[in-house]
């Protein structure tokens, strides 16, 4: 196999030997009940860690999703509740702003070359800052088409429901694999990972693709944060905290490099899927206390960084074989 | 210049000037490609070929000169427009992504799209035609990162080729093949040579200039020393051409007094080497005695100086300092066998340019000591002032950051961070590249003085009548290895034929 | 006590500036704001609230100097002082005394700072990266220690490290000078400072010249750590209690936006302890001002995020250059 797919191998993995243990633990653990609740419960994080995916692919990071996810709820809230915007227009309306949002950071960073970790750390006060501006309450949304989204669910077999979050976040993994894989954006994505310089001696737009990126991430985060005020029917400022941490880990566990240029979209998903097992394990438990999702979390974040470190090193051991004709 | 008049030229470069402060990099070159033919571009570090290259792709703007192409003047604007205008470059270290697979590497910006997306199928044909091409049969979905060196050069000429190019630069794509791989690449250069593109290749190896090239065009510090047909140039005349002197020209001689004999050599290396990156050599030096090491650019000049000194870890071998076995694993080892090392590259691995010239010149005495027994800000600029005094640096203020410096004062206070170590054995890198003829008189001079008060010293350099003027004995380097000592009557002549000789 | 270097007029002249206007702005708004009394033979006043408050992050940004100064960056320093506050809170409820106690969690500091450390210096794995995953894992751990809860105790000993006072001067603005004196005694008494700056300005070079580069590099985190279970125990020491949740939270990024306030440079190099501690300081009276003016508090944050994109934007390696040359030549592979 190739060393290329080792990662995501290991993850394959991971996820496998962990569903087998639990399933082995808990009879009623390998239901479609705990599969869409499981796809439910993460669907604002995966969404997050889809537009995280490509900002480590590309060789950066973006700290802010977890305060743009905050900044949605807060905003949608003040906008139905408050305001009397229509729900659609205001998801509009946050979504553009949004990506404005990251298409500010983006440049930020191109223009200015300034470290992304800092400039997204700016992006983080900025729109934590922006919904505490807006309120510090928690508003509740009671808008009549937050229930009716709320109920449409596809019933799987075995009783499980794969509520319209899931769906949408299962959406954004398959655009995600379509944009990664098959478009130029995609390739340009990969190619600054790989190298920057490189990637600009053989013309990939950089300054376009860089803004992009975090543009892209932004609004995904926008829409993390609708997914995530539809799944809480309340807007509020505090909410998220630490999401950046978790998109982040899902990328890593994932096996995405964080060095970037190799990863796949597919791999966070695994990633996330394997957090939520970890979650549903200790509610299966129910002695064990929340805390050990994040010991896990490290745990696992720690071995595969460890993992790509021992990849990277013997990288070049070994050529692919090429035929002579 | 000589050549057949009926064939047009494809490339002619006129009167290329290129200024950077301080420095001509190109004194009105002139250079002529024709198509089908391989013509080398010969030259020591800072002999103006890179400077050239980047100037006629648009990296760097010309001051003056004019450069046509098929009797048409052209002007990139920058790499991409080079590309446009037909004229592709492949540099050493290659610059395609080694995390992308060979089709995408071959179609980066311009994949066949199908419905609004890549079409990786038909990508991946087109990509494994094109390389069959080149005779080569791959799978082209591979990461490129994992094939070998000499198949990605063959990958980025391919694509340089795909987009058109009838100019190829090849920026040394050989110094890190092995004898194989480079038959493989120059199978492709003359499969393209036959399709009419005129090919740049830039090297140091002579037995592949005569291997390749049908012309060669010489620089030495930034002018043009000749270009001539390959068929009719003698070896020793080529080294001549490239080191800088003509060999009819009278033999300058120093006074080399023999170093005192007996007892043990100061340094001797034995066996020492690594695989894939020096072979393993003897080597003993003796204190007050100057070992010169020549060789080409790429010849393991460096090489030997890094595992000298513990920069790079030897892979075999032992080392003894006096008689007896040493533990040489790393810089901080060799300080504290008292080695002293001048790197070739004073920018990246010498000076800390934004530190003040004091604390550059006792960073190393520093070091040794520990971290725990800092130097009193009084001794520290007693020995400034010493050295400052005795290498006799130009600073205005030694308080200012050392990169305010001129190249030479730069150099003489790397000198100066070694000699406050009170060093047994100092090993230079080149230590008059980059500063001016005044201060290169000084460094040799104190060269000279170093090794009457009894220091062994390494001294790596290109021009070869610096190296007799002070070496009673000179190592000479071909491909990553030690191929010859001279000992005795050392002349310019005697290290040209040795750098020469084929393998 | 030798005089840090690089804390030239100078230098140092637009922190101070700042400092001043900051402080300035807050009398404006506040006319009391330069008040101070004495109570209970303890300081009190604004000026000595903001001192008093500013403490924990300037403390951290003793440590977060060091490792910037080295070209890295400590994500983790607010779960590290989550886990000091954990450990200090958790044995003096099970009734230890402050000499088991405060060399615990000093010592828990270490042993992060250390894990951090060989992350980064022995398996050279980037800063922002090696350190999230203690930032990510210590509230876990911290969490572990308090078994979840909010631990509390009653330990006057323990709570004068929080509320106390030294003469008069409060008991955190006193360790945070004690530690300001020993960490610039570490750096400055010692050649150690010109190692951090060597090595975070070329580490290759460094190395050449016989620098332990690799030493240079555990030992800042060590300290790093060191200086964020300092924090965590006097924030603890402060509420009286431990909550592994929100103990430290966000405060890493106070620390690194002290420090970039401060004057050392995000690419490494050149730094100032001192003037770290001015930018937490310059900090906290932002934070005092905007609670003073009747403004919502709410502001922080973004007043925050502006700073420091303007210190930003005046270090951009991009401003002031015209743009770039392209860097055609990569830089090649060496150890180490």
């Amino acid at each position: 196999m190739s060393r290329r797919f080792m990662p995501l191998a290991a993850t394959l993995a991971v996820l496998i030997a962990g569903t087998l243990f639990c399933a082995l633990q808990f009879p009623n653990f390998a239901s479609t009940r705990v599969l869409g609740n499981l796809l439910t419960d993460n669907a604002f994080v995966g969404i997050a860690a889809v537009g995280m995916t490509f900002v480590i692919l590309s060789g950066g990071i973006d700290l802010s999703v977890g305060s743009v996810i905050a900044f949605t709820t807060v905003f949608l809230a003040v906008a139905i509740e408050q305001l009397g915007i229509p729900p659609f227009l205001a998801f509009a309306l946050v979504l553009a702003i949004a990506g404005l949002f990251g298409a500010a950071m983006g440049a930020l960073i191109h223009w200015f070359r300034l470290p992304p970790f800092i400039v997204t750390l700016a992006g983080m006060f900025l729109a934590r800052g922006a919904s505490f501006l807006l309120t510090t309450d928690s508003i509740p949304v009671n808008h009549p088409l937050y229930g009716e989204l709320g109920d449409v669910a596809i019933r799987m077999a075995g009783g499980g429901r794969l509520s319209l979050v899931a769906m949408v976040m299962l959406a954004v993994f398959a655009a995600g694999m379509v944009l990664a894989h098959l478009t130029r954006f995609g390739a340009n994505v990969y190619a600054i990972g790989g190298n920057r310089v490189s990637a600009e001696l053989m013309g990939v737009p950089i300054a376009r693709t860089t803004v992009g990126i975090y543009m892209l991430s932004s609004t995904l985060a926008g829409l993390a944060g609708i997914v995530f005020s539809l799944y809480t029917s309340a807007g509020y400022s505090l909410a998220a905290t630490g999401v950046e941490l978790d998109t982040i880990a899902a990328v890593v566990i994932g096996g995405t490099l964080l060095t970037g240029g190799q990863g796949y979209v597919f791999g966070t998903f695994i990633g996330i899927l394997i957090q939520g097992l970890i979650q549903t394990y200790i509610t299966f438990d129910g002695t064990l206390s929340s805390w050990w999702t994040k010991i896990a979390v490290g745990v696992l974040l720690f071995a595969f960084i460890v993992l790509q470190r021992v990849l990277i090193l013997g990288w070049s051991a070994r050529p692919a074989t090429v035929a002579r004709v | 210049m000589t050549g057949p008049a009926d064939t047009p030229p494809l490339l002619r470069i006129e009167g290329l000037v290129k200024r950077f402060p301080g420095v001509l990099a190109l004194d009105h070159v002139d250079f002529t490609l024709r198509a089908g033919e391989v013509h080398g571009l010969l030259g020591e570090n800072g002999a103006g070929k890179s400077t050239l290259i980047k100037t006629l792709t648009g990296v760097h703007p010309r001051d003056a000169g004019t450069i046509r192409m098929d009797g048409a003047e052209i002007a990139p604007r920058d790499v991409a427009d080079a590309q446009r205008l037909r004229i592709g470059t492949v540099y050493q270290e290659v610059n395609l992504l080694p995390n992308l697979s060979v089709a995408q590497n071959l179609f980066l910006g311009r994949e066949p799209m199908r419905f609004g997306f890549v079409d990786g199928r038909a990508m991946r044909r087109a990509a494994r035609e094109i390389m069959r091409g080149y005779g080569l049969d791959l799978d082209p979905a591979t990461p490129l990162g994992q094939f070998s060196v000499a198949v990605q050069q063959i990958v980025a000429i391919a694509r340089a080729v795909d987009l058109s190019a009838r100019v190829l630069i090849l920026d040394e794509p050989t110094a890190s093949l092995d004898a194989q791989e480079v038959a493989q690449l120059f199978a492709t250069m003359r499969l393209l040579k036959a399709r009419g593109i005129g090919i740049v290749f830039i090297t140091h190896f002579l037995d592949q200039v005569y291997a390749v090239c049908d012309r060669i065009t010489v620089l030495r510090n930034g002018r043009l020393v000749g270009e001539r047909a390959i068929a009719d140039l003698p070896r020793l005349e080529l080294v001549s051409m490239m080191l800088g002197r003509e060999l009819a020209e009278e033999e300058r001689q120093t006074a080399r007094a023999a170093p005192p004999s007996g007892g043990p050599p100061l340094v001797a290396f034995k066996g020492y080497g690594r695989r894939g990156y020096l072979e393993p050599f003897d080597l003993e030096i003796r204190a007050g005695e100057v070992v010169g090491v020549a060789g080409l650019l790429g010849s393991g000049r460096t090489e030997t100086a890094k595992l000298a000194f513990g920069a790079e870890r030897a892979g075999t071998g032992a080392v003894a300092v006096a008689g007896t076995a040493a533990r040489l694993r790393s810089p901080r080892d060799a300080a504290r066998l008292g080695f002293g090392y001048c790197p070739e590259d004073r920018k990246t691995e010498g000076i800390v340019g934004e530190l003040s010239v004091r604390e550059n010149i006792v960073l190393a005495l520093q070091a040794r000591r520990g971290w725990l027994a800092p130097l009193p800000r009084r001794e520290q600029d007693e020995i400034v002032a010493r050295f400052v005094r005795l290498l006799d640096i130009r600073a205005a203020d030694t308080e200012r950051p050392i990169q305010t410096l001129s190249g030479g004062n730069q150099q003489k206070a790397l000198l100066a961070r070694w000699l406050a170590t009170e060093p047994r054995f100092l090993i230079l890198d080149e230590p008059t590249r980059g500063i001016d003829v005044g201060a290169h008189a000084e460094i040799i001079r104190l060269i000279n003085r170093l090794r009457a008060n009894g220091l062994a010293l390494m001294v790596i350099s290109s021009e070869l009548e610096e190296i007799v003027a002070y070496s009673r004995r000179v190592v000479v380097l071909r491909d990553r290895r030690h191929v010859a000592e001279l000992d005795g009557e050392v002349s310019v002549e005697r290290i040209m034929t040795a750098i020469a000789a084929s393998a | 006590m030798p005089m840090p270097a690089g804390l030239t007029p100078s230098r140092s002249l637009p922190q101070i500036a700042a400092l001043v206007v900051v402080l300035l702005a807050n009398w404006m708004v506040f006319p009391d704001f330069f008040q101070v009394r004495l109570q209970d033979g303890r300081l009190f006043g604004s000026v000595i609230d903001v001192l008093n408050r500013g403490a924990p992050v300037a403390l951290l940004a003793l440590g977060m100097t060091l490792v910037i100064a080295t070209r890295g960056v400590d994500l983790s320093v607010g779960a590290v002082m989550a886990i000091a506050g954990a450990t200090a809170a958790t044995l003096t409820a099970s009734g230890h005394g402050l000499g088991v106690v405060v060399p615990a969690a000093l010592g828990v500091g270490l042993v992060c700072g250390l894990w951090n450390g060989l992350l980064v210096a022995v398996l050279e794995i980037q800063p922002i990266v090696a350190t999230l995953i203690l930032m990510v894992a210590g509230r876990g751990i911290a969490q572990l220690i308090t078994e979840g809860q909010i631990v509390t105790f009653v330990s006057p000993a323990l709570a004068a490290i929080g509320s106390g006072s030294l003469l008069a001067v409060p008991m955190p603005v006193v360790i945070c000078l004690g530690m300001l004196l020993l960490t610039a005694l570490l750096v400055r008494g010692t050649a150690l400072g010109l190692m951090i700056e060597a090595t975070g300005l070329n580490r290759l070079a460094s190395f050449y010249s016989g620098v332990d580069t690799r030493a240079v590099g555990i030992l800042v985190y060590v300290w790093c750590g060191l200086c964020a279970a300092v924090a965590g125990l006097i924030v603890t020491a402060d509420i009286r209690g431990a909550d592994a949740n929100n103990a430290g939270l966000w405060l890493e990024l106070d620390a690194i936006l002290a420090v970039v306030v401060g004057g050392t440079s995000l690419f490494g190099g050149r730094f100032s302890l001192v003037l770290s501690v001015v930018g937490a300081l310059i900090i906290q009276a932002m934070n005092t001002g905007i609670l003073l003016s009747g403004l919502k508090p709410e502001f922080n944050l973004i007043v925050k995020a502006l700073v420091v994109l303007a210190v930003l934007l005046l270090q951009s390696p991009a401003l002031g250059m015209p743009r770039l040359r392209l860097p055609v030549v990569r830089a090649r592979r060496t150890r180490p």
